[in-house]
Order: structure tokens, then sequence, then C-alpha cells
């Protein structure tokens, strides 16, 4: 460990995708993400990575893409309005299989919406914001020192999986500052894409492994090969074929699920005896975490579940982990996002939703009164 | 034919493009003058935005990029910035480039970042059927345009040289030859190189405007292009209803990916010793 700091949730994300390889950043300024920015601005160029400030959101996921294709690990940070624009550029990274990290610091929405007040509402753009079937990573920490072990994650999974992967932070962890300690960048484990072993004559870009993932050459080492948006075959040429079209899609998504448990990051305290189950993610797992003290303080018999990937959706773990819970708490900085899933695997009969749109941080008492009534405790 | 088959994806042919289509004759000036350039193949980038000019990148035996609608620059600015040893080249259309395109467009000619850029100008949306573009000519039809084009078309050349470029040729599927030499003086030139390299659409723009089909397209081409060394001596009002062809300019501006180096060179130099 090196020795304790304090530190933005920001601060940790950009130092977390430094210790994980990154060496490529383009990016627009946006609130609250802009820490990020301004950071990696900073450091890159000291270790020979490279800083580019786009003209625009678009440009800037495009400028990423084409990086990431040569082999550089490469990242863009944004907030609401700019994931907007981003997601036809992050639906041709899946289709095309292309490794990159869009950390999302999330604020209130729809539109232009509280630039600066933390919010949850893009659990669902984050998971379908691009058009057509496709699978996708998303991760959501919920401190600070957890923005910078995710951040290495995300770029290990993206990398792993040959896919985007959204680092889904909202306001308040982008800007809270915590002490923390971060581990020395040696003892981090460190994934890298696979690299073809054929040689360049019989390589296909699009051909799976066993497990459906293809190995990437780099740009500029010989292997010639075509990238398109279009639906493509193992050479990586368009197709309108059925066939070609229906492994491709299923395999966009396949390759990510049938990795679950790999992907799947969460925490949890005190659920073995637990009646009463907070499930959480993100900002709101600081309140949910000392509500459920305060309740367990009152006898209630309670317990958190904290979901760092909810995408895709770990369903055999909630279902695992809840299965003896008569009561599911969700609470949610958005009208009900999150909820929407996991009443479809746990039952609607046994879930409640607590949620906040008001641009301020849930209160833990906001989350105790809920605990306690299911709990039966006055 | 010799010099550019080795460039060419055989597996990916015969292409998508309609008969009297001059794209293929631009991809072929652009593979001959990589040929001229004797650009290592290994390193040496194609990226495409979408649209029938678009298409080219997919049968050019390279690494090869078909990015989105307008977003060619933007990916290739990525990869020249990750990478500057590499050479590359983009292919776009004249709606993609200065349509959907247009803030990458002047943006990358603003930061003259070593890409050479073929804009494959046609006047109109082939590859959707038809529909008018920003390069469609005043008064001139369209499916979108049914009663002629109200707007005022882009002039590509000047909006590059406005924006930045510092290199800025035109050139005609007709004067093929000289067409492949602009565009190897665009890649040897190190900055924003934009050619804007005019072609036929014998079905969707020339049908609709009676313009003939691809042999009196060309022809129209041969008749109204005026080289830069004439135009230079001529009137204003003898170069109306004419264009010009030709290197149009050149100038000197420090390259994007070289000035970033120099950041490298001096934040690393500096070390821990100056700070």
């Amino acid at each position: 460990m090196s020795a304790a700091r304090l530190m933005q949730g920001n601060q940790a994300c950009a130092e977390g995708m430094i210790a994980a390889g990154v060496r490529f950043f383009a990016g627009y300024p946006i609130t609250p993400s802009t820490e990020v920015a301004e950071i990696l601005a900073e450091e890159l160029p000291k270790i020979g990575g490279k800083f580019i400030q786009m003209e625009d959101e678009i440009a800037s996921m495009g400028a990423v893409l084409g990086a990431s294709l040569t082999g550089t690990k490469a990242i863009t940070a944004t907030s609401g309005p700019g994931f907007s624009l981003k997601q036809e550029l992050i639906g041709y990274g899946c289709m095309s299989e292309i490794p990159c990290v869009i950390v999302n610091v999330q604020r209130m929405g729809p539109s232009t919406g509280l630039p600066t007040s933390p919010a949850q509402g893009d659990v669902m753009q984050s998971r379908w914001g691009t058009h057509g079937d496709h699978g996708i990573i998303v991760l959501s920490p919920g401190s600070v020192r957890e923005a910078f072990d995710v951040a290495v994650a995300s770029v290990n999974f993206s990398e792993k999986y040959r896919t985007p992967v959204i680092l889904l932070l909202d306001e308040v962890i982008g800007h809270m500052r915590e002490r923390v300690e971060l581990p020395e960048t040696g003892s981090l484990q460190i994934i890298g894409r696979k690299t073809p072993t054929d040689s360049p004559e019989t390589y296909q870009a699009y051909k799976p492994d066993a497990d459906g993932v293809p190995p990437m050459a780099p740009f500029g080492t010989g292997y010639y090969y075509h990238v398109t948006g279009l639906v493509h075959t193992y050479a990586g040429m368009p197709s309108g074929g059925g066939k070609v079209t229906d492994e491709l899609v299923h395999r966009l998504e396949s390759k990510l699920t049938r990795a679950q448990d790999d992907i799947t990051l969460y925490t949890e305290d005190g659920l073995a005896d637990a009646d009463v189950i907070v499930l959480t993610y993100g900002g709101s797992s600081r309140a949910a975490g000392a509500a459920v003290k305060a309740a367990r303080a009152k006898g209630v018999k309670v317990g958190l579940l904290k979901l760092i990937t909810i995408w895709p959706f770990p369903a055999e773990l909630v279902m695992e982990k809840t299965k003896h819970a008569k009561t599911i708490i969700v609470p949610e900085l958005n009208c009900g996002q999150l909820v929407g899933e996991i009443e479809r695997y746990v039952g609607r009969d046994k879930v409640v939703s607590v949620t906040r749109v008001d641009g301020e941080l849930f209160t833990p008492d906001e989350i105790v009164g809920p605990i306690l009534t299911a709990g039966g405790v006055k | 034919m010799a010099v550019i088959e080795k460039y060419l994806r055989q597996s990916a042919l015969p292409h998508i493009w309609c008969p009297g289509c001059g794209h293929g004759i631009l991809l072929a000036a652009i593979l001959r003058a990589i040929d001229k350039q004797q650009l290592e193949q290994d390193k040496t980038i194609i990226v495409s935005g979408i649209g029938c000019s678009s298409r080219a990148s997919g049968y050019m035996n390279f690494n090869t990029v078909h990015t989105a609608h307008g977003r060619a620059l933007p990916f290739a600015t990525g990869i020249k910035l990750a990478h500057p040893e590499l050479n590359v080249i983009v292919i776009t259309g004249d709606g993609d480039a200065t349509a959907i395109g247009g803030n990458h467009f002047i943006h990358a000619c603003r930061r003259n970042i070593d890409l050479t850029t073929i804009i494959f100008n046609n006047n109109i949306y082939g590859m959707t059927g038809g529909q008018s573009s920003p390069l469609t000519p005043h008064g001139a039809f369209a499916t979108t345009a049914p009663y002629g084009s109200i707007d005022r078309p882009f002039d590509i050349a000047a909006l590059a040289i406005a924006a930045g470029s510092t290199y800025v040729a035109r050139g005609t599927a007709y004067h093929a030859m000289q067409l492949t030499d602009l565009i190897a003086k665009g890649i040897a030139s190190k900055g924003f190189s934009v050619i804007d390299a005019i072609s036929q659409c014998p079905t969707s723009f020339g049908r609709k405007n009676k313009q003939g089909g691809p042999v009196q397209m060309m022809q129209w081409q041969k008749d109204h292009a005026v080289l830069i060394q004439a135009a230079v001596k001529m009137k204003p009002e003898e170069l109306v209803g004419k264009f010009v062809i030709g290197e149009l300019h050149k100038s000197e501006a420090p390259e994007y990916t070289a000035e970033y180096d120099k950041i490298i060179a001096r934040i690393q130099g500096k070390g821990g010793a100056a700070q």
C-alpha cells in the first residue's frame, strides 16, 4: 500500500486508469467528469501517453476507438448529455469489438438537468443506450477507493472480453474526497487483450475462440483486416446473411453472459441471517450501509448486498443471496431503474423500491424507515 | 492494373458501385499514389466513413476501418495520435465529410494533424438513393430537392483552406493521372491534406439532372475543369461555370502529433530535476 492520501473519486478513477495501462484519453469538457480529463491531460504525456481534447463528445468516442485499434488502451470520460451523444459509437465499439472504457459520472437528467447534482439515472441508458441487441459491461463503484479498483477492473474486462465497458460513477462518488490508501501498481493484476497465434495469412479477425472472444491484432503489425459496423463475417467483411447475423448478434451478448461469474463484482454484509436485504449500488450504497447498521442496532435482521457489476445483471447471484429474505429494499437516485431487473428475478411481492430524484442524496433515515417497517419494528 | 493489384482485397471484389460510377477510378488513383510514395503496406491504415465512397476501404488490402457516418476523421485522429509512425489515409464522401462530419472536418484542418483525406465528391447521397448533399449545386435536382435545391453548396477547398489545412487540391475522375499525383503530394505533405476528388454518379445525380451517362458526365468534367496554372491568368468572368483543379494551396504550420511529441520530450527531459 502507498501512503494514505486525501483524494477525489474522479482522481482515483484517473489514477486507476493509468495503473491499468491506459495510455490514451480523448474527451470533451463536461461537469461533473472534467477532473478525469484534466488529470490525464497532465499525467499521460509524463509516461509517454496521449491526451486530446476533441471538438465534441462524438469525436472523442471515435478517437478512443481509433486509438484502441492500434493496441493502445484508451478511455474517455463524460456525463449525461455527453453520454447520450456517444451512444452511436459505443454501439460501433460493441459491434466491432473494440476494447475501451467510457467513464460516465452521472448527473441529474434528463437533458441538461442539474449538472452538479448526483443521480443514478443512467442505469438503463448504460445498458440500452445504443440501438440494437448487444452485450455490455457496466460497473458502479461506491467509494473513492472503489473508484480506483473498479477503474482497473473496467480496463481489464474491456481487454479480456473485447468490449466497451461503462464505468458508472455518480456526481457524489466523482467529487467526494476520502482518505485512501491505493495499492502499489506492481501488486495489481493487469490484463491485456489476447493477440493472434495464427499467421497474418490465416488470421480471421472476428473468428471467436472457445470463450467467444476473437483474438485482436493491433493495426500496423502486418495483420490486414477490415473493421466495420456492418454485420460481418469472421474475416470482418460485410455480410447480409441471416446465419452470420444471428450468430454474431447472439455472440456479442453471450461472450459476456457466459463469463458472468468472472465479471460479477459485489460486496455483502450480514446476509447470513437477514430477513431484510438492502440491495444497493453506487453512491446510494453509503446511506444504505449506514441505514443497515442503524436498523441492526434496533433489532432488525437486515443485511446489505452491494452490486458493483450491474450489467450484465448478476441474476444468479441476486437470486441466491436473497432466497431466504422476506423483503428486498432497493434504494436508487432515480425513479426506479435497476429495481425492475431485480423484480424480474426475485418476484415483485418481495421488493420495495425507494427512490429520490430531487438532486439530493439519500439520508440514512430515508432507508431506515422502510427497513424497520419490513422488519416489523416500530 | 498490375501496380495496384497487390493493394486490392481480391476476395472482396467485385465492388458494389453502379456501372459508370467514378469511384473506382478514384480508388485506383489512391492505390497508385500509395505505390508512388512507396508507403509500407503494414504501416498504412485506411479509414472511411459511410456511403458509396466509404465502401472503398473494404476493397483495399491494409488495416481498414469502415467507421460510422461522418466519423472517419475522429477514428483516424485517434489512430494517428496513438501511433504517429502509421500512414493514415481517409476516404469520405461529400455528405459524409461536410454535412454529418462537418465539425470533425474543420477541426481536423485546424489541428493540422498528418492525415490525407480524399473526398469522393459526387454532389449527392448515392447510397441512400439520391438525396441532396451540401455539394449539390444550387438549382440541381435530388429526391429531396424535387423542385431544385435552394441550398448554397460548400466550396470544399475554400472551407479547408480557411479552417487551416496545409495542403489542398482538387482533381477529377477524368483527370485520373493528375489526381494520382495530387494524392501522392498530399501524402508527402506533413499535415492535414485535403483532396476534393470530383466523381460522377450517373445513377442518382446524372439521371435526375439530365446530364447523360457516365461518358457525358466525364466529358463535363473535362470541359469545365481549368488548371490552376491557367486559372490564375484568367479573369473572374472567364471562370464562371468552371472549376479549378490542381494544387490549390500549400502552407507550412506545426503538425499536431509532432507538437505532442515535443511536449512528451520536454516533460520527460525535465524529469524530477526541475520539479
